[in-house]
Formats: C-alpha cells, structure tokens, sequence
C-alpha cells in the first residue's frame, strides 16, 4: 500500500491517513487523494483487525459464539449479545420471562448512554478539545461500575443468553442506577455549556459532512447518522423488540442532514435513553430471570434473522441452520460497516480539515467494520 | 403489503421468478442471468420502492453458492429476500452497486471471502485480506493450517 502514496499524474496528492492516527479510534486506514487541501476521493482500506468471527462462529455452539459477538461493536457489546440471544431465541421459540425482557432493555440503554458519552468526548477531542473527554468518562465510569457490579465485566460483558439474562440483578442495581439519573440530570446542561454552544465547535460541525435522505438509504445508513438526515430507522420502533412496544420514548430525527444534526441526535438520544431507564427502574417485575433451555441448543433447520439497535445503528444477526448444534452460516450485518460506505460520499468536494468532523460523527467503531 | 401481495406484484414483473416458504419474510428465487432486470424493477416499480438494502451476503452450500440480498422499502415497509443460486467454479453475478449504493462495500466483501466476482462492479478488490492471498476463506472447503483453529 506504500506505493500508492504520492503523487499522481494530475498532480494530486495521495497520502495515508491511518491505520495509526488518533482521530480513526482504531485500526481503520484510509488512502485519500487530495487536491490542494479539497479531498477527491477517499479509500478505506480494511482488515486491519479482522478475526473472521462469523468463519469462528461456524465452529461455536448456540451458547458459545454470543461471546465472540461482544468483541465485534465493544462499545454495544450487551446489545450485540441481545441481538444474537434473540436470533437463537426466534429459532428454538422460546418465550423470554417479563424479568428478563426489562432487564435486558434496561442494560441496553445504560450501553447507549455510555456509548455515546464516549463517543461525545473523543468527538471534542478530535476537534481540539481536551476537556470534554474527563467530564464523558466521569458518568460513564458510573455506568461502568454499574455493570461490572452485575455484570462482572466492564467492556465485553457476555451477559445475555438465550433465554434471558446470565445473572440476576445485583442488589445495589436499583439504587446505584437512580444515583445515576441523579447525576446525569444534574450535569447534562454542562454538556451544551462546554460543547455544543460553542461557536468554535458549531463553526466546525454545521455544513460538513451533507448527506441526503436519499443517500442516507441509498448508502444503508442507520442509527444517529441516518436519522441526522431524517430517516426514520429506529429498530425500537419500527419492530419493537422486549418491552420497547410498552414504553414511552420519542425517535428523534433531524434534518439539518450535516455533522451537526447527527451530534444533536446523539445528545437528545441518550436523555431518550434517561426517559425509558426511568420508567423501568421502578417496575422490574419480579420471576426468572431466564427460562428453561436444554443444555445443548440445536436450531430447527432454517433460516432466523433478528435485529437490534446497537448505539451506531441496526444490526442484523443472521443465522442458517442445519439442524446441528452449530451454525452452518452466520452473517452480522454490521452498523458500521455500511455507515463506513457513505464517508467518501459525505467527505468529497470537502477540506482535509474537515475530514476529522466527519469521520467523529459517524462514530466509528472499527472491530464493528472488520468483524 | 402483506406477502402474498407482494407475490402477486413480483409475479408480474418477473414471470421466472419462484418462492420459498417459511421464515417471516418471503423469499424470492431467480437466475442470475435476469438480476440486474430484476433489481432494477425491485427499486423502481411502485408499490415495491425496495430502496434500503441491508444485508448481502453470500453462502456456500458445497455444490453450489447463494447470494442473499434482503430489502426493505422505507415508505411501505416491508421485506424481502432475494436469493440467487451461482456455479462454485465461476461464480459470478452483475453488480447492483449503481442502484443501491451500501451494495459496492457488502460486494467487495463477499468477493473477498467467498470469491463471488461481480460484472461492471466500479473497483472489486479484495478487502479485508491482503491482494497477494490465496483461497476464500469462508467457503467450507477452505484450508489454512497456520491461521485457523479446529475446535
């Protein structure tokens, strides 16, 4: 790939940004050709950290490959686990207890939330701002010991199974995620002071990165960047999975089409996130807190698909089934992967400095691309 | 639409095409050879407008591969699979990366990992792994004894 990197005969300039740069928050190359400082094109160039889960996966029982699903997206890894907990489940019919459904949604939006507080520190970050960083982490270490307390785990938590959760509540749950609440209420307005009122900041988001609606859907975008640029595509709900068809919470949407609207949209998302916790704290229904399955799981021969919103977008889990007690194919479609699609389209035409913005609002998780 | 509706308008524009039962979502068969007719008319007959298409991906069934392709239309809502049967020697399909454009990415990808080779596609290289690799890793019959794990 070094060899690329020059100049070509119209006289652009090509250079490599990646695989080790701070702002691609991982191992994510991209070969961008420039003009002056305007890009003409961008390149990803993949596989950096690519461990072939789903080749891994055909080797793996029902019970085992939830695990490997963890290390795909780590910052949604209770929500990958949920999504492939469910696709097991829509193949063998099993009926998950109500405790076990609240539960679940309630780990999956403290996940969000802290998903996107990191998401919105390094967002600061990458444009220069150092501070932001220690106030994200300072809520999202909460949640982290939240879940470590329950969990055992404070990144890859491998907590759902099929037919509900691994473990129940800790004691302390309740309480520790209403101080929660307390804490984050008592700080959000911190967040638009430090950040989002800034006119440096708002100088650097508003009209970089354009991407339509229709190129949104053209281009499979989902999560925040779609619905930045009005697409309506929250899993939750058009195909409301668990207890999302029984609580109150609103999809936020935007049409500003630009990095800006698609940092708004993270920031009203995680108060959506608040808004659905909160009314289920005080309700976990009481029972198991997972069904009865046999020890060896073996999927009707078939073909299950099951989808989940992850903090960056849908992700599909697609299961063929032979019958046996492995998969004879799984497929991930993956948010990332084809949010990573649109970023030459969004970037072109555009400054080299730009390119920074764009790249931090599609919240790029690259373990998530690779798989 | 429910699925036998959309039976019906699919019938009329592709009269080869065949259905599988079973699953939430209706299952379309056809040949390779009328795809890109047929993709085309997926996107653009009204009523159908499938514009969002969110999973590619291929299988290998030992005697021969299958390329899945699941769509949703984003006004009406509903979903369907595309599935297309191709040889194992010399797999090879037209691209639909100029109708839907996620298709160019999940494309090059499938022809990384199982060799599937896709006429008219804009740039079909390898993606994940090195150009220089031999094989494709995700086909059953693949072979790599320093960097697989037999369980």
């Amino acid at each position: 790939m070094i060899e690329e990197i020059g100049t070509t005969a119209e006289g652009d300039l090509v250079i490599n940004i990646g695989p080790q740069h701070p702002a691609t928050h991982g191992v994510l190359h991209l070969v961008v050709t420039l003009n002056g400082e305007t890009i003409k094109k961008i390149e990803p160039h993949l596989g950096y950290i690519h461990r072939s889960i789903e080749k891994m996966c055909e080797s793996l029982s029902y019970r085992q490959f939830i695990y490997v699903t963890s290390r795909m997206d780590y910052l949604s890894s209770h929500i990958n686990n949920h999504a492939c907990a469910m696709c097991v489940e829509k193949g063998l019919q099993i009926e998950v207890p109500p405790r076990a459904q609240v539960i679940r949604v309630l780990m999956d939006e403290l996940t969000r939330i802290a998903s996107h507080e990191l998401w919105w520190g390094a967002m600061a970050m990458d444009l220069g701002a150092f501070t932001p960083f220690f106030h994200a982490f300072r809520e999202r270490e909460t949640i982290n010991d939240i879940m470590e307390e329950t969990c055992g785990a404070r990144l890859t938590m491998n907590y759902m199974v099929p037919g509900g959760v691994m473990a129940d509540l800790h004691p302390n749950f309740q309480k520790r995620v209403k101080d929660f609440i307390a804490l984050y209420k008592s700080k959000i307005s911190e967040y638009d002071e430090l950040v989002t009122g800034n006119i440096i900041f708002q100088g650097r988001m508003k009209d970089v990165g354009f991407l339509s609606k229709e190129d949104a859907i053209s281009y499979g975008c989902t999560g925040p960047i779609a619905r930045g640029s009005g697409v309506s595509c929250d899993i939750r709900k058009l195909y409301p999975y668990e207890v999302y068809g029984q609580v109150e919470f609103d999809e936020v949407l935007e049409t500003r089409c630009d990095s800006f609207g698609r940092y708004l949209i993270r920031l009203r998302e995680m108060q959506q996130s608040i808004r659905i916790i909160e009314q289920l704290i005080d309700n976990i229904p009481g029972g198991d807190f997972q069904a009865k399955t046999k020890a060896v799981l073996k999927l009707p021969k078939g073909e299950f698909y099951a989808r989940a919103e992850t903090a960056r977008g849908e992700l599909g889990v697609y299961i063929i089934s032979e019958g046996g007690t492995t998969p004879y194919r799984i497929k991930f479609r993956s948010p990332g992967f084809s949010n990573l699609s649109a970023l030459d389209h969004m970037a072109r035409g555009g400054k080299i400095g730009d390119l920074v913005a764009t790249m931090g609002t599609l919240d790029l998780v690259i373990p998530d691309i690779d798989r | 639409m429910t699925n036998e509706e959309l039976k019906i308008i699919i019938s009329g524009i592709e009269t080869t095409a065949t259905f599988e039962e079973g699953g939430e979502w209706i299952n379309v068969i056809i040949g390779a050879d009328q795809w890109k007719d047929f993709a085309q008319k997926l996107r653009n007959t009204q009523g159908l407008d499938l514009d969002y298409l969110f999973c590619v991906t291929c299988v290998d069934w030992k005697t021969h591969l299958t390329m899945v392709y699941h769509f949703t239309s984003t006004i009406h809502r509903h979903t369907i699979v595309v599935k297309i049967k191709l040889d194992r020697s010399e797999p090879a399909i037209e691209t639909v990366s100029d109708i839907w454009r996620t298709a160019e990415l999940h494309e090059r990808e499938a022809y990384d990992l199982f060799g599937v080779s896709f006429i008219n596609h804009p740039d079909l290289r390898r993606l994940f792994l090195t150009d220089d690799w031999v094989g494709w890793p995700l086909r059953k019959d693949y072979e790599d004894p320093i960097n697989m794990i037999k369980l």
